[in-house]
């Protein structure tokens, strides 16, 4: 039995600890928003949260999120109001939406490590993520629209 | 006391003539042949990958720049969402071109480089040598460095589909120990 505590609720999940980390996500958890895009560490696509850092999630072993926090894209904030989905939603982002929850994990690391990023930190931050839509531009005026929306935020 | 720490003293005496191996007498030619040796592994690409020149590790037996954009950092583990961690795991991932893996995996920081690409055998002699660019390393620390460390270890276990250095590891630590105990020399200009 492996303890992990997935968006603040703690899960004992019973399986196998080389598992990958998304199986258990997805399959078990239920919480289908991370995706499966490559499974080799390639894309991004199934972007999560380990103890606030990004980590790939088909990569990465059940085991290693043992007593660990994971958030996923369902935890990034309690209304979907985090200023990366105000922004990403005022500023229409997604294409066909496949990659974006990655993408979304990724530029929130971004964000708090570097609440005022230049055009090279997002490239910097996100070159991992890939878009096979090619909303490289929006993703990129998204996260600055988002930097802004933080820091107004901030203010009132 | 006193007498008791020199009677001590006088009794691990014999022990440490036993195990004294401080009998190599220096030789600079013996000397740079060894290093000669040790500069090829260090120059194999599971080595050099990771001490590149620029900020950017490098991938595969060509030494290309690391896909995705991926930079050194000031701790040497990456940027933002772009850490070694994120992808590289604890342990190689099984299968070719999936990601290989160290508890320690990353580059050199940003305060010490420790840059192997385009170093010729007597630039990085020199390099290796110096406590100001060697990590802070006595000969000593070098030696274990070297022969023990987990993360230089890897590259002898690199994991499916990657070419091995050109020794094994025990004859490249035995290598470094024969380069040091014969005197450190730092090849010529010329050696290539
Ligand atoms: S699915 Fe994990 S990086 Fe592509
Ligand atoms: S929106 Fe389609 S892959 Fe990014």
């Amino acid at each position: 039995m492996i303890t992990v505590t997935v968006n603040g609720q703690r899960h004992d999940i019973d399986a196998d600890p080389n598992m990958p980390l998304l199986w258990a996500i997805r399959d078990i958890l239920g919480l289908t928003g991370t995706k499966y895009g490559c499974g080799a560490a390639q894309c991004g696509a199934c972007t999560v949260h380990l103890n606030g850092e990004s980590i790939r999630s088909c990569c990465t072993k059940l085991s290693r999120a043992a007593g660990q926090q994971i958030v996923t894209i369902e935890g990034l904030s309690a209304n979907n109001n985090h200023p990366l989905q105000l922004a990403w939603n005022e500023m229409n982002v997604p294409q066909c939406g496949y990659c974006q929850s990655g993408q979304l994990m990724s530029a929130a690391v971004l964000l708090r490590e570097n609440p005022n990023p230049t055009d090279q930190d997002i490239d910097d931050a996100m070159s991992g993520n890939i878009c096979r839509c090619g909303t490289y531009q929006r993703i990129r005026a998204a996260i600055h629209r988002a930097a802004e929306l933080a820091k107004e935020g901030a203010k009132s | 006391m006193v007498t008791s720490i020199i009677a001590l003293s006088f009794k691990t005496e014999p022990a440490k003539k036993k195990n004294n191996t401080a009998t190599v007498v220096k030789d600079s030619i013996g000397s740079v042949r060894a290093f000669m040796s040790v500069y090829k592994v260090l120059m194999s690409p599971r080595c050099m990958n990771c001490h590149p020149a620029g900020d950017q590790p490098l991938q595969g037996d060509d030494n290309h720049i690391h896909t995705m954009n991926v930079k050194r950092g000031v701790d040497g583990h990456g940027v933002y969402s772009m850490r070694c961690s994120n992808c590289h795991q604890a342990e190689n991932d099984p299968g070719v071109h999936l990601p290989p893996g160290n508890p320690k995996w990353g580059l050199p920081p940003a305060n010490m480089r420790m840059v192997f690409q385009g170093r010729t055998p007597r630039q990085l002699a020199i390099q290796l040598l110096d406590p100001k660019q060697n990590g802070g390393r006595t000969k000593a620390q070098l030696i274990d460095h070297m022969t023990n460390d987990g993360l230089v270890g890897w590259a002898w276990h690199p994991g499916e589909g990657r070419t091995l250095p050109p020794m094994t590891r025990a004859a490249f630590a035995a290598k470094v120990r024969l380069w040091i105990a014969k005197g450190a020399y730092v090849p010529s200009a010329k050696a290539k």
